[in-house]
């Protein structure tokens, strides 16, 4: 038996504390542990906190993500949202873990044609490749004209589909390069 | 709601508690018919029926809202004479063409107007518009607009030959080419009956329309009791009106249909009737499933959209190339509202994309961006990669091969890729089937025979990138990046930036050095200079300044525009998105706002911001009556302040602020001075929402009822099986089962639909990987009534194998009375249900078989999106085959239905033995 426990008295039962305190229905102070007094919880000793939003549905739920020592320890509701007024769902309260998650995929991955595993990649190479593949495909299958002789300006090579889990901004680019780079077969989760 | 908009759903209860009626209409019971009213059970695929019953019994009992509907609708405007309605032509209106399954679209026309000569920019035009957004351009959805499963789109015709007939014309007057903008009716004068008599009215023809969609017709179709039905129709009716009104809700339930389009257009017809548009609590609210779903909409990665709902120019169309021909689609000049000043949006989009080399003699660099020439959409796309004229792909958090119609379908494509790019969260089924898919596991694929690279690129989660999401009331909010991404992982700014950046590098060098190309210069000119941080990082925010536009000259050169109406023709403004316009008015970023909610008014317009200009209720003239007054003290949301002379209220006002309620522009006045005191629908090219569509539908001017791809039973109303104008795609590895009374129907006797639970996220790439999420819902299952479990032998907890004419299935059976057997056309008719977020995998805690995997591709014709919410299955109990006898055994369904290539693919309904509905013989 640990000494503190030895030290424990009836006077230290919850239920005398609930008679004897400010707490006569025990539901707070009376029948707080010595265990969850040590604790402190993290959205306390967070370095800053960060407003944000739900990343997965349409609802738009505020959020507040907390940061200490440049990692996110947690991600609370945001009271402040006149959409939320602080609740998350599941989702929206799991997505702590969609940032931390041990399994997450966090190096590049390569799969050579005709390849049985993945190999590895730095990410300096992975974008060189994908640039000479694109403007590869590009040349090879650039239309100037359509088969009437119609300016068509374009390759039906490249295809893109997503958009609907990104930013505005991030869509604004893809839009804009696609266009300019001819690529027209651009899609995303609204077609769907 | 409740289970897939669960923070939402908590505005539906407190409603409830004031008092407010809540009525959930679902195949299924769910958690939000748990604390509904009344849940009314309903047979997948059969809404239009159900709208339009609620249609009739407005109509038939005098309950529409006579001073909204004479004032605000087209109810008063005259038809042609030559419109021939549905019941007159056996299931299809006039103007149809049963070789190529489109419409001419003349008939459907107001009176003194056809659908003309290529020749354009002649009057008397009606060409159209609306760009298929179901939801907006005809309805006037007060809540969304350019909502986003439907974009607008099209099925091309005509045109592709070379043939510009006039029968193509209204199909491609509505099509791909147009983007979400509104009616181009050439200008807005129409011939008006306000008694509303007149029996070619839109009044008097709808009234005909929805004469047969009877309280006992919708038993029969939809499987709705006749007590059920009608206390539907008692609760909306008597909960709309000046001092209350309905607000109805739809998800992908909708738009998921070969009609999808249709029915949101039915929705809009009850709403239209009942006065609900534009007015606080009422409106069409399209509840949409990720984060930024509208705002890709709106700055759409969608091939037949410019950001804000400008088309992307159609070969066909603007053969000649000119900026000045584009525009001319888009609206005319004497039409009303704002999209007259589609020059102005256009000409600010190409500044923003090709900054200095944009300039007056050369059309603003309007030649650069590249042309359609027909469907263009995903489904398209990956029928393309099968015939390997598409070399390489990008997925952007994107999970196609669980997540869109036809998993195998779009497996085989990737396997026909040369690269596949796939930036995702997690390894998601899409980046590893070449090592572990389901076509691994049958044989049909080899490995080591799969000739695709595969980059797969970790990505940046939201907390790891600045940026701005659009939620499903286009509120715009930002997100502050918190840490920095981990590993290798990076946002999609960093890498399309980059990649721009190092394609644009090496083609200016050329490609032996020899200096670049004439096609590269649209990358070379294109303005991509945005500036970074240390780790490379794009600013978002210096993107968004562009999204939002500047001045380029005068004495605001440098300066943000504060409203689209600010943007000039003349290339003196730019402005990457017309409607974002002011989310950076007066040099701030609105999108950061961040009042406490408990600190401003019920509107809280200080939190986020909205587009456009920050309303957050679209048409709210219409909360006012016809002379400015609020409806009611109780409904009071925008008014006329005659004393100020302008319009005010708890919202921006989405009107020409000095626009007098009694104002009546002169004959020929076009643009927003065109719109009368009482034009509230202000992007209609006539000011008033839409009973009817005369143009810019191609598979009707009115909703009505047809079945499924994939149905048990014959349509209730004409012979005309399906929508006749569905797009089809006959090909052997697309098979569709027969249905109704056809030969081999009862093959597949089962309905299935598809749906989302809380705790997982569309096609699992953010909910199959997280331990929370996967231990809430551990495994892939189907919902069977205890019926239909005792017709099959299911157990509970046990297995079974679902069957569709393309693929089998496994899944855990949960027999749950949440299910309900309905009567249909004296048959009963049962439903299984399937969430479809399961994918099979090596990678994800939570594998299992794609529900999506069932389904085959048949498209809606105005938006190509295809039909994943309903189709035929048969039910097995016990574990699917495996390996080959997997495939063995599909056969052998499809021998015993006797499918072949015709099999549900022919659009106009032969008529064969089966008696007419309309007729009984
Ligand atoms: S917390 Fe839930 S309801 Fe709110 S945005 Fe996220 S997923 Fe949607």
């Amino acid at each position: 038996m640990a000494l503190q426990d030895i030290r424990r008295t009836f006077l230290s039962w919850p239920v005398v504390r609930q008679l004897t305190g400010s707490d006569p229905t025990g539901r707070g102070a009376a029948v707080v542990s010595d265990h969850t007094r040590a604790v402190t919880a993290r959205t306390e000793t967070a370095d800053r906190v960060v407003q944000s939003i739900c990343p997965y549905c349409a609802v738009g739920c505020g959020q507040r993500v907390y940061v200490k020592d440049e990692k996110v320890v947690q991600i609370e509701g945001d009271h402040d949202s006149p959409i939320s007024r602080g609740r998350l769902c599941p989702k929206g309260s799991a997505s702590e873990q969609l940032v931390n998650n041990p399994g997450r995929q966090i190096k590049i991955l390569y799969r050579r044609p005709y390849g049985t595993e993945w190999e590895s990649l730095d990410l300096d190479t992975a974008m060189q490749m994908i640039t000479e593949r694109v403007l590869d495909t590009r040349a090879r299958t650039w239309q100037a004209t359509d088969d009437q002789g119609r300016d068509v300006n374009r390759t039906l090579g490249i295809a893109g589909l997503g958009g609907a889990t990104l930013d505005n901004e991030e869509n604004y680019l893809i839009k804009k390069i696609f266009t300019a780079m001819g690529a027209i077969q651009i899609e995303n989760q609204a077609r769907i | 709601m409740a289970e897939c908009h669960p923070v939402g759903f908590q505005w539906v209860m407190e409603a409830k508690a004031r008092g407010a009626t809540v009525i959930h209409v679902d195949p299924r019971f769910t958690r939000t018919s748990a604390v509904a009213d009344r849940h009314v059970a309903i047979r997948a695929g059969s809404d239009i029926a159900f709208l339009g019953g609620i249609v009739n019994h407005i109509l038939s009992t005098d309950s529409y809202f006579r001073e909204y509907v004479v004032a605000y609708t087209n109810a008063a405007t005259i038809l042609r004479d030559d419109f021939v309605d549905v019941d007159d032509l056996d299931g299809v209106f006039s103007g149809y063409d049963p070789e190529s399954g489109t419409y001419d679209t003349a008939t459907w026309q107001y009176r003194g107007r056809t659908s003309v000569s290529a020749a354009a920019g002649e009057e008397e035009q009606i060409r159209n518009s609306g760009g298929a957004d179901g939801d907006t351009g005809q309805g006037g959805d007060s809540q969304q607009h350019g909502h986003g499963s439907d974009q607008g789109g099209g099925r091309h015709s005509g045109g592709e030959d070379g043939s510009q007939d006039e029968a193509s014309q209204g199909a491609r007057g509505a099509g791909h080419e147009l983007g979400g903008h509104g009616a181009n009716l050439g200008h807005g004068q129409v011939d008006r009956d306000e008694t509303l008599q007149d029996p070619h009215c839109v009044f008097q023809v709808l009234k005909r329309h929805y004469a047969r969609y009877t309280p006992e017709m919708v038993q029969e179709v939809c499987g709705v009791p006749p007590e059920d039905f009608l206390a539907v129709c008692r609760a909306v009716v008597e909960n709309s009106g000046r001092e209350r009104t309905t607000a109805w809700v739809y998800s992908v339930g909708w738009t998921h249909h070969t009609v999808g389009v249709q029915y949101i257009r039915g929705a809009a017809v009850i709403q239209l009737l009942l006065g609900n548009m534009g007015r606080p609590g009422g409106g069409i609210l399209a509840l949409r499933g990720h984060a930024s779903i509208q705002g890709s909409t709106d700055i759409p990665t969608l091939f037949n959209l410019l950001p804000g709902y400008l088309p992307m120019p159609m070969v066909q169309e603007h053969g000649s190339d000119s900026l000045a021909d584009y525009v001319a689609t888009i609206a005319s000049p004497q039409q009303k509202g704002f999209w007259t000043a589609a020059d102005a949006y256009t000409v600010s989009l190409l500044k923003a994309y090709w900054g200095d080399a944009a300039q007056p003699d050369n059309d603003f660099c309007y030649r650069y961006i590249p042309k359609l020439t027909g469907d263009h959409g995903t489904y398209q796309t990956v029928m393309d990669m099968l015939d390997d004229t598409v070399e390489g792909y990008f997925l952007l958090g994107q999970n196609p091969a669980v997540g869109s119609a036809h998993g195998r379908m779009q497996r085989l494509a990737m396997s026909h890729l040369k690269w596949l790019v796939v930036r995702d969260l997690n390894l998601i089924e899409s980046a590893t089937f070449w090592k572990d898919g389901p076509e691994i596991h049958t044989g049909e694929l080899r490995t080591e025979d799969i000739g695709t690279e595969v980059f797969f690129l970790p990505a940046a989660s939201h907390v790891e990138k600045d940026g701005t999401f659009t939620q499903t009331q286009r509120l715009l909010q930002w997100h502050h990046k918190a840490v920095e991404p981990p590993g290798d992982c990076r946002s999609d700014l960093h890498f399309f930036f980059h990649l721009g950046r190092m394609m644009r590098e090496r083609l200016a060098r050329g490609e032996d050095g020899s200096g670049p190309l004439e096609r590269d210069r649209p990358l070379l000119d294109l303005v991509w200079d945005y500036p970074v941080d240390e780790h490379g990082e794009p600013s978002a925010d210096a993107v968004l300044r562009e999204i939002n536009g500047v001045h380029l000259s005068g004495d605001k050169a440098g300066q943000p525009l504060s409203s689209y109406t600010e943007m000039k023709p003349d290339g003196s403004t730019s402005g990457g998105c017309w409607i974002y316009t002011g989310v950076y008015a007066d040099g701030v970023n609105q999108s950061q706002r961040r009042k406490p909610g408990q600190d401003q008014s019920w509107v809280a317009p200080e939190w986020g911001w909205a587009w456009p200009s920050n309303r957050r209720t679209l048409y709210n003239r219409a909360s006012a009556d016809p002379q400015g007054r609020p409806w009611s003290e109780r409904k009071a949301y925008v008014w006329w302040d005659a004393e100020k002379r302008t319009w005010t209220g708890h919202d921006v006002p989405d009107f020409p602020l000095d626009t007098a309620p009694d104002y009546r522009p002169e004959p020929g006045v076009g643009g927003p001075k065109g719109l009368a005191g009482d034009d509230p629908f202000i992007m209609q090219g006539d000011g008033k929402g839409w009973l009817y569509a005369p143009t810019g539908l191609l598979d009707g001017p009115m909703p009505t009822h047809y079945e499924p791809q994939e149905s048990p039973v014959s349509n209730g109303l004409y012979r005309q099986q399906a929508n006749p104008t569905r797009q089809v795609f006959p090909r052997p590895d697309n098979p569709s089962g027969p249905s109704g009374d056809e030969p081999g129907a009862q093959v597949f006797p089962y309905v299935f639909t598809t749906y989302r639970l809380t705790e997982h996220h569309t096609a699992g790439g953010m909910s199959r990987w997280l331990p929370y999420l996967s231990e809430l819902q551990p495994a892939f299952f189907c919902e069977v009534s205890p019926a239909l479990a005792a017709e099959r032998g299911l157990e509970n907890g046990g297995w079974a194998t679902i069957v569709s004419a393309r693929t089998a299935i496994e899944a855990r059976v949960l027999v749950t009375e949440r299910m309900v057997p309905l009567r249909v056309n004296g048959r009963t008719v049962h439903q299984v249900g399937l969430p479809y977020h399961w994918g099979v995998g090596s990678d994800a805690l939570t594998t299992g078989d794609s529900a999506n995997d069932l389904f085959g591709v048949t498209l809606d014709p105005n938006v190509h999106i295809q039909e994943t919410k309903v189709a035929t299955c048969d039910v097995r109990a016990g574990r699917r085959p495996t390996g080959a006898d997997l495939l063995a055994l599909v056969a052998e369904y499809q021998r015993r239905a006797g499918i072949t290539l015709a099999t549900g693919n022919q659009q106009r309904t032969p008529v064969g033995d089966q008696p007419s509905p309309l007729t009984g013989s």
